[in-house]
């Protein structure tokens, strides 16, 4: 496979905080409309590597290409790189002082720069794609949780990214409203954009997940098809892990 | 003034239209500074949390100094210091008004910077993820979140500018300090310090009373919202 076009290519990565090594030597290549499950015990490093893909996080050494764009610390214009990579946070992260479709609409305004109508006609088609379209003038405290990280979701893809990182986008979630976001976010994956879900929802890794991967420490130490990951583990503390998941 | 010597008598009347008028004086340094000191605070906040280190040590320096030096000194530096020492002249009000700026600046830049900062990481974070500049970022998510937190500790320190602006009074700034002082330092009977500086007083606590008010009021629209 040419390099060009892949959706993101690692190689040799790793991170530091100050003296800690928190990513150790992650090679990973991801083709366009491939779907990422990574799962790891907390601590192992899965939310920090897809935080670099937007570099939310920077890296200390290797390299990372996100569709075409090399990432480097101190980069001068991550926006660029930010603007086909979009992302939905554990805590939703909507913004407070807007209304949903607001909350929508600013984005493509600001960093696409497109007009009031067109951002509204895209916000409304995500909003109705993720089922939320009458909640769009209320504010973000006014929804459940659920409704909250679908709205997250749909204000990424208004960007109409190629590439959708989500950390563990359900694990704030009571446990009755995690079924309507996983079932957004299954949708979204049979549309065939490129996804990497940092999740411990299993059901979800089975039912859309080309690729399983497995982090412990810092490093990938395994990663397959779901269904030989979840019915034949290589790695001892793959298999104590889903012993302990399951 | 007549409305004033009909109230009071033509003496206390007098005395107390001058009080008034030189009043003006005291909130036009107050407004300046006010004006003043917030863009400069406004541009410091911005250095203060910008990725350039620079600026960043620009500001930080500049917050250090400004507040590390009473006002009072910083007053006599501009309005008698620097005249002299480089044999310009410069006018009180113009002494006066980049003093209390500077002071006021420094300030203020540490009020917004704390507002800025109790915004969440999560705020920012959000704003980069979906593409945003650091400016856009600052402009458009975390700003406005940030204003509501900011605006009643921003009236309160409005308190703090004018009674600051006494303070002017020592390098001949004609405030209402100044003309409290003159009319209390004159011989005439019924003009005694222990009758001049409670008028003082009192009209002080007309100017800053009000925005006090104001100020608990915004805190309790802050909270409730």
């Amino acid at each position: 496979m040419n390099k060009e076009n892949l959706a993101i290519s690692i190689s040799g990565m790793s991170k530091w905080y100050d003296d800690f090594k928190v990513l150790t030597d992650i090679d990973l290549s991801v083709t366009f409309g491939e779907r990422i499950v990574i799962c790891g015990p907390s601590g192992s490093g899965k939310s920090t590597l897809i935080r670099c893909l937007n570099h939310l996080e920077e890296h200390q050494k290797g390299s990372i290409v996100v569709d075409g764009i090399e990432l480097y610390p101190g980069m001068k214009n991550p926006e660029l790189v930010r603007r086909t990579v979009g992302m939905v946070f554990q805590s939703f992260n909507l913004f407070p002082h807007l209304t949903i479709l607001e909350n929508c609409i600013l984005p493509q305004r600001r960093a696409l720069k497109r007009s009031k109508e067109q951002a509204r006609e895209v916000a409304m088609k995500f909003l109705e794609r993720v089922k939320i379209p009458e909640q769009a003038d209320k504010y973000p405290r006014q929804l459940s949780g659920g409704q909250q990280q679908r709205v997250a979701i749909a204000r990424a893809l208004c960007m109409e990214p190629k590439i959708m990182l989500f950390d563990e986008p359900t694990s704030a979630l009571d446990p009755e409203m995690v079924s309507e976001v996983l079932d957004t976010m299954i949708e979204l994956a049979l549309s065939g954009i490129t996804m990497l879900c940092v999740t411990h929802e299993m059901g979800f890794a089975r039912k859309v997940a080309d690729r399983v991967i497995f982090m412990d420490t810092g490093q990938i130490i395994e990663s397959n098809a779901p269904e030989t990951f979840f019915s034949q583990p290589k790695h001892p503390r793959a298999k104590e892990f889903l012993g302990q998941i399951l | 003034m007549n409305f004033m010597e009909n109230l009071f008598g033509p003496f206390y009347g007098n005395m107390i239209g001058l009080l008034l008028s030189a009043t003006r004086y005291t909130i036009y340094l107050s407004l300046a500074a006010f004006f003043g000191g917030g863009l400069l605070g406004l541009i410091l906040t911005v250095f203060k949390i910008s990725p350039s280190r620079i600026l960043r040590w620009f500001a930080t320096g500049y917050i250090w100094l400004f507040q590390s030096i009473p006002l009072l000194m910083l007053l006599f530096l501009l309005g008698l210091g620097v005249p002299t020492f480089y044999q310009i002249d410069i006018p009180p009000w113009l002494a006066a008004g980049t003093a209390l700026t500077l002071f006021t600046s420094a300030y203020m830049s540490e009020v917004w910077r704390g507002a800025l900062e109790s915004i969440p990481t999560g705020q920012w974070e959000a704003g980069k993820a979906v593409g945003l500049t650091f400016m856009q970022n600052l402009c458009w998510i975390i700003a406005p979140q940030a204003f509501r937190i900011a605006i009643p500790s921003t009236v309160g320190f409005m308190i703090q500018v004018i009674k600051g602006t006494s303070m002017a009074y020592i390098i001949d700034y004609d405030d209402l300090m100044r003309w409290g002082k003159r009319i209390a330092n004159s011989q005439l009977d019924g003009a005694e310090p222990f009758v001049v500086f409670p008028i003082v007083a009192l009209i002080y606590f007309s100017l800053c009373f009000p925005l006090s008010l104001w100020a608990k009021h915004l805190e309790k629209q802050a909270r409730d919202s």
